[in-house]
């Protein structure tokens, strides 16, 4: 999954409140909230960049964390919010692992 | 979800978040509803490219629940345009409307621009009830017949009940159309004074026996012995807790840019085309009264026992006199809830006298930020 192309999915409602997203989905009514290093990431997965490039010029620049831990709870948070159809990966990927 | 709604609602409180956002595009409507509270002039309503803009600040501000309302939006030939606006800014969007404009094409765009909830005013279930209120032949056919093609699109649809004497009977028939159409249903008991100030339309209101058996009835209010139970003490934390969210995490705005705490509320804090949204938002000196008060600070709702459970709709206060005093409509809300009366009834009673208006409304949740279960 490192090397996906997270994308938010579309038609969301999402604002971010002191460095931390809200999001809620229409189609099932669930309202999300995401701390500051989870904002982060959904800010950036606009389907432009890896997980792992998200993690190491993003996560890794603004926060004090180990990149390989950062990547693994990156993959845990991104797989999540896939289960939720909140996020999505982009076509032409280099591969949903 | 709540607890989630809760917490995001603190937050917002604490850091002065515009969190929701009633806007009325247009006051202009296609039906003459009888308990209907404004005024139908089209004089002066925010163009397309002021409304853009103001949702551009509001979404800056940090607003996420958007309602759209009025009136009646869909007499806005540019309201596709405003919601793709809207979603473009990632706002939590709701549709207040009677339907009856809607077509199948427009069910496509409520769709795909996400929109999270279309709130369809139905009186009745008889279209001779439903008709006579909105005085509109036929308009209960259409705006079913709208539900309809907007369930069918996969669009959620709540169907709001504004109850009154000339329907009362039918709020059992409506909610079971609403399960029938796959929608939600929420009444409202609640008729509010007109805006220029009339009060007769309050005379609809539902009379105590009626609205008594609404608060016993556990389909709408869950567990009735709770629902009903005598206030518990109260304490610091209630003296210290505020009215409601109107002015500390919402707002409502005009069709002519006017900025109130509600939409229940009508204190003029100052207009968006003036003065920037955020600038009135922060610095109006109104809303910033508004926010400063406590339950301690009202002048006889402080020393009442129900004060920190009672509806108290501090719009309804204000229209009746004073935005500290009591709002006697919730007062006898208390009372027929409980059984108890409430300070100021107790005040009234011993013959002092009443600083707000005379006592003509009966109603339930009072403003839209007080939601219990199967009311809005």
């Amino acid at each position: 999954m490192r090397n996906a192309y997270p994308v938010r999915a579309p038609n969301l409602a999402s604002r971010v409140l002191n460095g931390e997203a809200i999001i809620m989905n229409p189609a099932d009514s669930t309202l999300f909230t995401l701390n500051e290093t989870a904002t982060v990431i959904w800010l950036a997965a606009d389907g432009t960049r890896t997980l792992r490039e998200i993690v190491e010029t993003e996560v890794c620049t603004q926060f004090e964390v180990d990149p390989e831990t950062a990547i693994l709870e990156a993959e845990e948070f991104a797989a999540s919010l896939a289960g939720h159809s909140i996020l999505r990966f982009a076509a032409g990927t280099k591969g949903q692992e | 979800m709540a607890s989630l709604i809760d917490r995001v609602s603190r937050k917002a409180r604490e850091e002065c978040v515009p969190l929701g956002l009633h806007l009325d595009l247009t006051w202009r409507c296609n039906e003459r509803c009888i308990h209907c509270y404004l005024d139908h002039d089209d004089a002066a309503e925010l163009s397309l490219d002021e409304i853009r803009g103001l949702l551009n600040q509001c979404a800056d501000a940090g607003v996420f629940f958007l309602t759209l309302s009025g009136g009646e939006i869909f007499l806005r030939r540019d309201l596709r345009a405003i919601v793709a606006h809207a979603r473009e800014r990632g706002f939590d969007i709701k549709l207040k409307t009677n339907a009856i404009l809607i077509t199948e094409a427009d069910t496509a765009w409520i769709r795909d621009y996400g929109v999270h909830r279309v709130q369809i005013s139905i009186y009745s279930h008889r279209a001779e009830t439903h008709d006579a209120i909105t005085k509109v032949p036929g308009s209960l056919a259409r705006s079913l017949a709208a539900i309809r093609m907007l369930r069918d699109s996969g669009v959620h649809v709540a169907i709001a009940c504004v109850l009154m004497r000339p329907n009362f009977r039918d709020f059992s028939g409506v909610r079971t159309l609403a399960a029938e159409l796959g929608a939600e249903f929420t009444i409202d008991p609640t008729i509010t004074p007109h805006l220029n100030g009339d009060r007769s339309i309050l005379g609809l209101n539902i009379g105590r026996d009626e609205l008594a058996s609404l608060f016993r009835d556990e389909t709408l209010v869950g567990d009735a012995a709770a629902f009903c139970a005598p206030p518990p003490p109260v304490d610091a934390d209630v003296l210290d807790g505020v009215p409601c969210s109107a002015g500390h995490t919402s707002c409502y705005i005009s069709p002519h840019g006017d900025v109130y705490p509600c939409v229940q509320f009508p204190l003029s804090c100052g207009n968006v085309r003036q003065t920037p949204f955020m600038e009135i938002w922060r610095h109006s000196a109104r809303l910033r009264e508004v926010r400063a008060i406590r339950a301690r600070d009202l002048s006889i709702c402080s020393s009442c026992g129900h004060v920190g459970t009672c509806s108290r709709c501090p719009g309804l206060a204000f229209m009746e006199g004073s935005m500290y005093g009591p709002s006697a409509a919730d007062c006898e809300k208390t009372f027929i809830r409980t059984g108890i009366p409430t300070g100021n009834m107790r005040r009234n009673a011993e013959g002092r006298s009443q600083p707000a208006g005379p006592l003509v409304q009966i109603g339930l949740a009072g403003s839209q930020h007080r939601t219990q279960r199967g009311f809005e």
